[in-house]
């Protein structure tokens, strides 16, 4: 009996100690945004919803979100449409060294990471004119998403029957035909996921913007967040925490909706 | 109709559809990491004579980086990263976490679970934030809760809070591997086991551990692997103060793209790049016939 109480204590215990580990960095997020004169500590808030609205008034926010919202968005559409065409032909063509082609790729996107190339990549983004700019940030961040973006997308595609394909085919479809109204069609919960996943991944990409970027103007909130505070002299507590949990928003929404719908979880996890 | 193209697609075509992608990740990721060679022979500079008219110096970024205290600090530092908040702070506390959840339905779960979560989705850039407001000197969190005022954990702790701050950030990778993981130890052992009247950790080295050695592998590559690239910590300590918390990819920056010196920076890059390569063949080489894949 005794035993058993020092169990459940013990397992009280624990979580007690992981909850308040994990909760208190992510309190302060919760009590400052709405908090009419916030500190750095956390508190109880004077509540108000004035934060957003002087958030919104910020031109150098509205825009970095802007600006993150186009990379995002421009990013994941280059990395679908790109690798959705080559999933395709490689689940449906048997080119020889397909496979290997396929484990060099997905080896190379985890061996050459932002940290590993970052003086390349700048190098580069330089002699193409693409410091400055959101297609040097869109084609840099889609360059290392692709391949993990294949290799999911085919087996996607292998998994899917050729059947209609081939129907399609006798009655004189085009490969596009039978691609745009048979395949996407059927693919298109891998294809939201690997959408979803591409936004998330560079809604919190810091270093390659970062780095690419000089102009506050283009930078992303992710790059803008981060020079409120070290640049701006005594930091806008207000500006920033509201910004953060504005920012946080899309992410965890995604999150959430993908791993509801689809059953997936991504960033960091797509298992099947 | 042939069975190697069912959808009549046809090889020209096929290339047509592969190449455009294969173009931007020749472009963008492949022709990168082989540059990195080249520039890494260079005395390359972002500025000045270097800059216009760089020379090939062979292997002298490589001996003088060996022979550099700030390197080999950073070396050490990075090894300290890896090893602390990684394979002993996330596999542990993930492992854990996932052990005491297992067949544990209801809020406790689905809170503890949201939560590990939540710190490993939300952007970087915020939870960077959120451990400087929670570490700072005069008003943050933690020293109000501790009644310790003015104590500058990251001014004297920098490795610490960082090791501490990378654990809290990438527990749940390892949480949700493991709780995958469990699930295929069948509850009659461990049961026939505690009747046998075996100990926690007996049942864990005797009947767990033989059932998920491969995961425990994987997990500990990968969040590895991770780790040592993880360029997040640049936010809270930018390395500082006065190096204390340089792991390697704050190194590269500070030295290439903050202290202009592209090409010693390019030969560090390529010792990182040698060492992702190690990790991401084994962990390929175990991934070989499984159809499952992991991406950051």
């Amino acid at each position: 009996m005794t035993r058993h109480a020092l169990a459940t204590i013990g397992r009280a215990t624990f979580f007690a100690v992981v909850l308040g580990f994990f909760s208190l960095p992510l309190l302060w997020l919760a009590s400052a945004p709405f908090d009419a004169h916030p500190s750095i500590t956390t508190s109880l808030p004077e509540f108000t919803f004035g934060n957003f609205r002087s958030l919104l008034d910020n031109p150098y926010v509205m825009s970095s979100l802007r600006n993150s919202l186009l990379q995002a968005a421009g990013s994941a559409a280059l990395v679908v449409v790109l690798a959705a065409l080559a999933a395709y032909a490689l689940s449906r063509v048997r080119v020889p060294g397909r496979d290997a082609l396929l484990y060099v790729l997905l080896l190379l996107s985890s061996v050459v990471t932002g940290t590993a190339a970052m003086v390349p990549l700048f190098e580069l983004a330089t002699r193409l004119n693409l410091i400055d700019t959101h297609l040097g940030v869109i084609l840099t961040l889609s360059g290392g998403l692709l391949p993990a973006a294949i290799f999911i997308l085919k087996d996607f595609m292998d998994g899917t029957p050729t059947s209609y394909e081939e129907s399609a085919r006798v009655f004189g479809a085009s490969p596009l035909q039978i691609l745009r109204h048979i395949v996407i069609p059927l693919v298109r919960p891998g294809l939201a996921t690997i959408a979803v996943w591409a936004v998330a991944n560079v809604w919190g990409s810091f270093l390659q913007p970062f780095i690419l970027l000089r102009d506050p103007d283009k930078s992303p909130g992710a790059v803008i967040l981060y020079t409120l505070y070290t640049e701006g002299g005594a930091p806008r507590l207000d500006l920033i925490s509201t910004f953060s949990l504005l920012y946080s928003l899309p992410v965890v929404v995604m999150y959430v909706f993908v791993s509801r719908r689809y059953g997936f979880r991504f960033h960091g996890g797509i298992k099947r | 109709m042939s069975q190697a193209d069912p959808s009549g697609l046809g090889r020209a075509r096929a290339v047509g559809f592969v190449l455009p992608g294969l173009v931007l990740i020749g472009i963008f990721l492949i022709f990168p990491a082989l540059w990195t060679i080249y520039l890494g022979l260079t005395d390359y500079r972002l500025t000045g004579l270097a800059a216009a008219n760089p020379q090939v110096v062979g292997l002298d970024n490589y001996t003088t980086a060996l022979g550099d205290d700030r390197f080999r600090n950073s070396l050490w530092l990075t090894v300290q990263y890896v090893l602390g908040s990684a394979v002993v702070g996330q596999a542990a506390l993930g492992f854990a976490i996932a052990w005491m959840l297992r067949n544990r339905p209801g809020p406790v779960k689905r809170v503890t679970e949201g939560l590990v979560l939540l710190a490993w989705i939300l952007p970087s850039s915020v939870v960077a934030f959120l451990w400087i407001a929670l570490l700072d000197r005069d008003e943050g969190t933690l020293n109000a809760l501790l009644h310790t005022p003015g104590f500058a954990w990251l001014l004297d702790y920098p490795m610490s809070s960082i090791i501490v701050f990378n654990i809290w950030r990438g527990t749940a990778f390892s949480m949700m591997l493991y709780g995958a993981a469990l699930e295929n130890v069948p509850p009659s052992h461990l049961e026939t086991a505690r009747l046998a009247g075996a100990s926690t950790f007996q049942q864990l080295r005797d009947v767990v551990f033989p059932r998920i050695k491969g995961h425990v592998l994987t997990n500990l590559l990968l969040i590895s692997l991770w780790t040592f690239n993880d360029f997040t910590s640049f936010q809270l300590t930018a390395g500082g103060p006065e190096g204390r918390s340089e792991i390697l990819p704050v190194y590269i920056y500070n030295v290439a793209l903050s202290g202009g010196q592209l090409g010693f920076g390019a030969a560090i890059s390529f010792l990182v790049l040698l060492i992702n390569l190690v990790f991401a063949f084994i962990y390929l080489r175990l991934l070989r016939g499984r159809r499952k894949v992991v991406v950051p």
